[in-house]
């Protein structure tokens, strides 16, 4: 991690040297400007869902055990997330004339969720959780060149998983409308290993309660669980001896946007993502065919090309048109086609309406196996290396549909500093059987 | 996959060389808020849910991956 924050800082560098020459054109002419603030943007949105096949319970309404001591864990994926992102954008100038971008963030989300109950057989986890995740941006232009060089830091935290993340990019422009960006991103994460708990009793009778039952789940030692007679997860070789493992994510990032004409404007997008670390998750289970229970087991690796095409098209005077196709493929087997499009309709130039679609097909990672047909061997072992029972590796369509609505009145809302509001709901069903809807809003304050 | 890049690059290199000079004074369409070629911050929690309940992430400007439990 330490290398690669010295080549992020060494490239950074770099440029910044490149962009340190003084353009002959404006020496002398630009006065310098500290910084200011800009804009401030906050988004809230409010998330609902619900469906039958949680990961958590290992895909679906799922028995625990067998005879008395069986317990059944219900598949339920309901859950609600309040989230809202604050982002201050402030801009000065050099003495060069080269523009210093900063945008500072801070999100804070809260969900609730049905499953999360059940990392404890008995329904005791703790059903809910709060994600911060700040972030800090510098970006560098050169308005004489057409050329920008940035750097970013990120920061997430939730009662399971932390990150910290780093970036740079560079971005140029040439004479034919045409824009050219690449970035490169490493995320380093951590994921705490709670783990389903092997003990069914602690939490019916009561005796063992404790204050915070995710304590029970975190796996400090590595000494070996029982499986109490029962078919519980046992642990062993598959046990850590830390409460936390690392997910690493690199990624490559390139963007080529080009002006077809004075209504016309497409992008093409491409990512490489590498990661490595532990890619799963620990509370996820999977149930065998003979009620063995587990959790999920994926590969240490993973590879992700998505590749994106993006193209806008203003038609007339009132209508636009925005469209997107993504093809992705990984080393998991898993491939999927993404289309949407969105036509804002001006109602006035400052408000419009913009209903949207999007389609969403996906093939099946070659890990997943729906709940109870993951196979065991004659001793009664897992026939497969790696296996996982979470519906988002399955084979699935989904279609997202919604209307938004913007409006941005010059100068804008009367006696206030708010210049641009955004509205957005959408409707969300996979063939899963898993429907959500989210309503967002968006202040844009000047 | 590779046929669908070639698609994609054939789409691109068609449109690309049709391109006009545009200038800066005639871009009063494409610098709209609602022509930008990247999801825009309303759309930043539906990034977000499609990629905890979907296997594919990136190539849309937003997250590739890591940063949270999801994929």
């Amino acid at each position: 991690m330490k290398k690669l924050s010295l080549t992020l800082i060494g490239l950074y560098l770099l440029f910044l040297h490149g962009f340190s020459q003084v353009s002959k054109k404006y020496e002398n002419i630009f006065q310098s400007k500290p910084l200011r603030l800009e804009e401030i943007n906050l988004v809230t949105s409010y998330y609902t869902q619900d469906g039958s096949h949680s990961a958590v319970t290992g895909g679906g309404t799922s028995i625990l055990g067998i005879g008395a001591n069986a317990i059944t864990l219900p598949g339920s994926e309901k859950l609600n997330d309040f989230a809202n992102m604050l982002e201050l954008k402030l801009v000065g100038y050099g003495e060069t004339g080269n523009r210093h971008t900063i945008l500072a963030g801070l999100g804070i989300d809260h969900h609730t969720a049905a499953s999360q109950k059940y990392i404890s057989p008995t329904g005791a986890s703790k059903p809910e959780g709060t994600r911060i995740y700040p972030s800090l941006n510098w970006t560098v232009e050169n308005l004489d060149k057409g050329t920008e060089v940035g750097i970013g830091t990120y920061y997430s935290h939730e009662y399971n998983y932390s990150s910290f993340a780093l970036d740079g990019h560079v971005g140029f422009k040439n004479k034919t409308g045409g824009e050219f960006s690449a970035k490169a991103s490493a995320y380093f994460d951590q994921v705490s290993m709670i783990y389903p708990t092997d003990d069914s009793t602690k939490y019916k009778t009561g005796t063992n309660s404790v204050a915070n039952p995710y304590d029970e789940f975190i796996i400090k030692t590595n000494a070996s669980r029982s499986s109490g007679g029962g078919s519980y997860y046992t642990g062993g070789a598959e046990s850590s001896s830390i409460p936390t493992a690392s997910r690493n994510t690199y990624t490559a990032s390139f963007s080529y946007a080009q002006v077809i004409n004075k209504s016309v404007q497409i992008a093409i997008l491409f990512d490489a993502v590498k990661q490595d670390g532990y890619l799963g998750l620990p509370f996820h289970r999977v149930i065998f065919n003979n009620h063995l229970e587990r959790i999920e087991k994926l590969p240490s690796s993973r590879t992700k090309i998505p590749l994106g095409l993006r193209l806008n098209y203003f038609i007339g005077d009132d209508v636009i048109v925005r469209s997107y196709y993504r093809y992705y493929t990984d080393d998991w087997g898993l491939t999927s086609h993404t289309a949407s499009i969105e036509i804002p309709y001006k109602i006035t130039p400052f408000f419009s309406v913009s209903p949207f679609y999007r389609y969403y097909t996906q093939t099946a990672s070659k890990y997943f196996a729906p709940l109870y047909q993951h196979q065991v061997d004659a001793i009664g072992n897992p026939k497969e290396t790696y296996f996982t029972s979470n519906y988002a590796a399955s084979a699935f369509s989904s279609n997202y549909v919604g209307l938004g609505m913007r409006s941005a009145p010059p100068g804008g809302f009367k006696n206030s500093y708010l210049a641009a509001l955004e509205v957005r709901f959408g409707h969300y069903v996979q063939t899963t059987d898993l429907n959500s809807n989210v309503i967002s809003l968006h202040f844009t304050f000047k | 996959m590779k046929k669908n890049t070639m698609l994609l690059l054939f789409t691109v290199f068609v449109l690309a060389s049709a391109c006009e000079s545009v200038k800066e004074y005639q871009k009063n369409k494409l610098n709209d808020a609602e022509m930008a070629l990247s999801a825009r911050k309303v759309e930043k929690n539906e990034q977000n849910f499609q990629s905890y309940k979907e296997g594919a992430s990136g190539a849309n400007g937003g997250k590739t991956g890591g940063g949270c439990g999801c994929n």
